[in-house]
């Protein structure tokens, strides 16, 4: 080539400006940022001019309105008919969390049961968790939720109820529980039993502090354990046990008193954390089996017993690779609550995005609050766990 | 065995031994507590006091569950009849004993043709049969790591039998009328589509040209790509256009198990291409791809999915400029697509992520560019230890798809719901009998491909990481 000689003398090779990698990325962002503002730009057009086709309002005034509609469970507000689509969506927020708090509880619980008794040497508690995973996982959640809701709860008589003792009555209607009574002097117990949190909270502090600079042992969580159970019964006690509970009776028409919990709740509640325990049985197993034999076997050879061994050595290694899946096994089981729609349990998604949606037609406004939730819950708990995980994480040199 | 002789052995001392053993004795049989059923009882079931109570205590729940379940599935179960009196009990007006639980098979039977087409027209119904031969026929050797043509397999999985199936299951025969010039200049028709369809492809190329020639680059190869491509398109256009004479058949008279299956494979077919976008997108260097990238995927899996849905359901017709039309099961299928990309998306990335750093440093030594490298070298290896990633996320939305229903569309679950309100089978047990079989259905496709997916993995296991 002719031009050889001065491709060689130049600093910096003659390359066509396309190749310059730097050139060609900010033309691929430009490029990009344009398309995704026109399709942004055109979507927000057409949707504007169809709204105002079809003649709906836009804005978020309709929080304001009167719904007009009742709902079947509202345990922790006042709603009526005459309450605004902004209380309905409360009402919806609340129902979903309220759900996902207890169904998380349940999940977990029965989680760390099942994957422990994955890992038993005892071949029949294998055998069965195994199945207990494999089948739960298996089906899709919908359907388990249509089964236990019009397979198992719907079939039960309507009058009569099945006794489950201390839980209460169980009919088609839903379970009828035990419902507390709280007398003066209640609140007292409670205060007692943050009292004895904050204290036991100190007191571990001090203990870690001594255990850092003496070695000394300090039994924490039998203090810790007394302390959480017994200011609480002190208080119970000296306040003249303000508390007892209502018992639902028996009677011709199905059971009377005590607490309704309507079978939608406890149909999503089975469902949801048995399917969801099925998951975290598998991630507990894996974080168990995650923990190095050697760890086990240097904790003997130091002369640890099984029990401190598997406290001590197993647990918090094996609770680190644990964690990160569990935290998203929680998010799903509050994403999945949004099933409730099918059976019409009165959840964010049901009452919201459903009907509020149907009756305002506002479907741009509502969608939008309704996933901006669900992503602030999901953005929270993910931040919370993160940073638990990061105090939990192993600190390397 | 060496035979030794006490004599030479022993002898230097002077001594004579009376006898020593010149041969092993043959190991003793372990006693009889050790081996056989009772020896692998005691060592799995009954090893201490609480191992057996831990049996004694799950053979009593097993007690519970299992002849309950045995007893309503098989044996108080009915086989034969015609309408619900052959499932109801005296009390119902039926003809069993009063108090009889059991499943009711004949329902389930005489709904299958439902169950597995919805309402597709029964003359039609060879069209559905071809697709799920052509599928199964494409998927099976594809699964099986030494079966041949991987590559044509491959092709016919992803650009034929698409294609194939779509022209079959609706009839193909598409109208396109155009969609750039003014109808001042022609009347819509085909021609002016295919017309409109040159200009267009005409105009990108001469876009492409000037861009690169502008800043002095080769427009060779850019140019040769946009044709394939639109050349591609065009043909795909022109099947799903040409009339087969295949009647036609619309989307809301499809439904059951066909109806999950082209949710479900369409959701998993199309999420690929997008995800393996998305995850090079979050990896990229390019702050507003990446940008973009990590809104895109934290927004989908942000949200649940029938949230994903009721969107797709109203608010995608609002944003469609007027006269463009979505069909509701087209709709649902964006809605799904885009978010298990999302889900899928993050599957790749931890495919990328495994890859060693060495890997990217030697293709980059090797003076590769970035799609080459890509290309060439990281991706394959990146999507090859995802398969069991895949796979699980292909078992997710398998049983997600039966979300659809609450929106209207007549999967599966749809269909056996819409059953219900058939008043000739309505007894106490039709409900919880459909869900059985229903149940039965998804966890034979979901455990075989759980177990695939386990088998994929130990066979990927190559031991080093």
């Amino acid at each position: 080539m002719a031009n050889n000689s001065a491709t060689i003398a130049d600093d910096k090779p003659k390359v066509a400006l396309l190749n310059d990698p730097k050139v060609r990325g900010s033309i691929v962002q430009a490029v990009l940022l344009i398309f995704i503002i026109w399709l942004v730009w055109s979507m927000v057009g057409n949707a504007a001019d169809n709204l105002a086709k079809a003649g709906i309002a836009s804005g978020f005034d309709f929080l304001g309105r009167t719904a007009g509609f009742g709902v079947n469970f509202a345990p922790f507000m006042d709603y009526t008919e005459t309450s605004t689509y902004g209380d309905v969506y409360w009402l919806g927020l609340q129902n979903t969390l309220l759900l996902a708090i207890i169904g998380v509880f349940f999940a977990t619980i029965l989680g760390f049961l099942v994957g422990v008794a994955r890992l038993s040497t005892n071949w029949v508690i294998g055998k069965i968790a195994y199945w207990y995973v494999e089948i739960l996982r298996n089906i899709p959640l919908l359907l388990q939720i249509f089964i236990w809701y019009k397979g198992v709860l719907a079939t039960l008589p309507s009058r009569q109820a099945i006794d489950l003792g201390a839980l209460g009555q169980l009919n088609s209607k839903g379970l009828f529980a035990p419902k507390p009574v709280f007398a003066d002097g209640a609140m007292n117990i409670v205060w007692a039993l943050v009292a004895a949190v904050v204290i036991t909270f100190f007191i571990n502090r001090w203990a870690t502090k001594r255990q850092m600079a003496t070695g000394e042992r300090f039994p924490t969580f039998w203090t810790g354990f007394g302390l959480i159970v017994g200011l609480p019964l002190i208080a119970y006690f000296a306040m003249g046990q303000p508390i007892s509970a209502e018992y639902p009776t028996a009677g011709n028409f199905g059971p009377r008193g005590g607490m309704q919990v309507i079978p939608e709740f406890i149909a999503l509640l089975l469902a949801l954390s048995t399917y969801t325990s099925a998951f975290i049985a598998e991630i507990v197993r894996a974080g168990i089996l995650a923990v190095n034999k050697g760890q086990t076997e240097a904790s003997y050879a130091l002369g640890m017993r099984a029990g401190p061994t598997l406290r001590l050595v197993v647990i918090p290694q094996a609770l680190r690779v644990i964690i990160p899946p569990l935290t998203s096994q929680f998010l799903n089981l509050t994403k999945n609550s949004s099933l409730a729609v099918a059976i019409a349990y009165p959840d964010l998604t049901a009452v919201f995005a459903g009907t509020a949606l149907n009756q305002t037609g506002q479907a741009v406004e509502i969608l939008l609050m309704t996933m901006l939730t669900y992503l602030a819950l999901s953005l929270i708990t993910s931040l919370f766990m993160n940073w638990y995980n990061s105090r939990m994480s192993l600190v390397e040199r | 065995m060496v035979n030794i002789d006490p004599q030479t052995t022993l002898g230097n001392a002077g001594q004579k031994v009376a006898f020593v053993r010149g041969e092993m004795i043959g190991a003793s049989p372990p006693p009889a507590s050790e081996t056989g059923v009772m020896g692998w009882m005691r060592k799995n079931l009954f090893d201490g006091w609480f191992n057996t109570a831990l049996t004694l205590f799950s053979l009593w729940i097993l007690y519970l569950v299992v002849p309950g379940i045995l007893n309503f599935n098989f044996f108080n179960a009915i086989w034969s009849g015609s309408d619900r009196l052959a499932c109801s009990d005296v009390n119902q007006g039926g003809v069993l004993y009063e108090g009889w639980k059991g499943a009711c098979w004949p329902y389930v039977g005489a709904y299958m043709k439902q169950f597995i087409y919805g309402r597709y027209p029964d003359e039609l119904l060879w069209r559905p049969n071809l697709v799920f031969v052509m599928f199964l026929g494409g998927l099976i050797p594809l699964l099986i790591p030494s079966a041949p043509f991987k590559r044509e397999n491959l092709i016919f999985m992803l650009g034929i039998f698409p294609i194939a199936s779509f022209v079959l299951l609706t009839g193909g025969n598409l109208d396109f009328n155009g969609f750039l010039l003014p109808e001042s200049i022609m009347a819509p028709s085909t021609a002016k589509f295919w017309i409109d369809f040159i200009i267009l492809t005409a105009l990108i190329c001469a876009i492409i040209h000037f861009v690169v020639k502008g800043m002095d680059g080769n427009s060779r190869k850019p140019l040769l790509f946009t044709i394939i491509a639109m050349a591609l398109l065009g043909l795909v256009i022109l099947i799903s256009s040409v009339d087969f004479g295949l009647e036609y058949v619309e989307t809301p008279q499809w439904g059951g198990f066909l109806m999950t299956l082209v949710i479900a494979v369409t959701g998993i077919v199309s999420s690929l291409p997008l995800g393996v976008a998305l995850a090079l997108g979050r990896r990229s260097d390019m702050p507003i791809v990446k940008l973009m990238s990590v809104i895109f995927i934290e927004f989908w899996r942000g949200v649940p999915l029938i949230t994903v849905l009721f969107m797709s359901s109203v608010l995608l017709p609002l944003f469609l400029p007027d006269g463009v039309n979505f069909d509701k099961l087209l709709r649902a299928l964006i809605g799904v697509g885009l978010f298990s990309a999302a889900y899928m998306a993050e599957v790749v990335r931890g495919g990328l992520q495994a890859i060693p750093k060495g890997q990217y440093e030697g293709a980059m030594a090797l003076g590769l560019g970035y799609w080459q490298m890509m290309q060439k070298i990281i991706l394959p290896q990146a999507l090859k230890i995802v398969i069991p990633g895949i796979v699980n996320t292909f078992i997710g939305l398998f049983k997600d798809t039966t979300l659809v229903s609450i929106i209207g569309l007549l999967d599966f679950l749809g269909m056996i719901n819409l059953s219900h309100s058939d008043s000739s089978w309505a007894t106490p047990v039709q409900a919880i009998t459909s869900y059985i079989f229903c149940a039965f259905v998804f966890f034979v496709f979901c455990y075989s491909m759980a177990r695939y997916s386990n088998y994929m993995e130990r066979r990927l296991d190559t031991g080093h990481k």
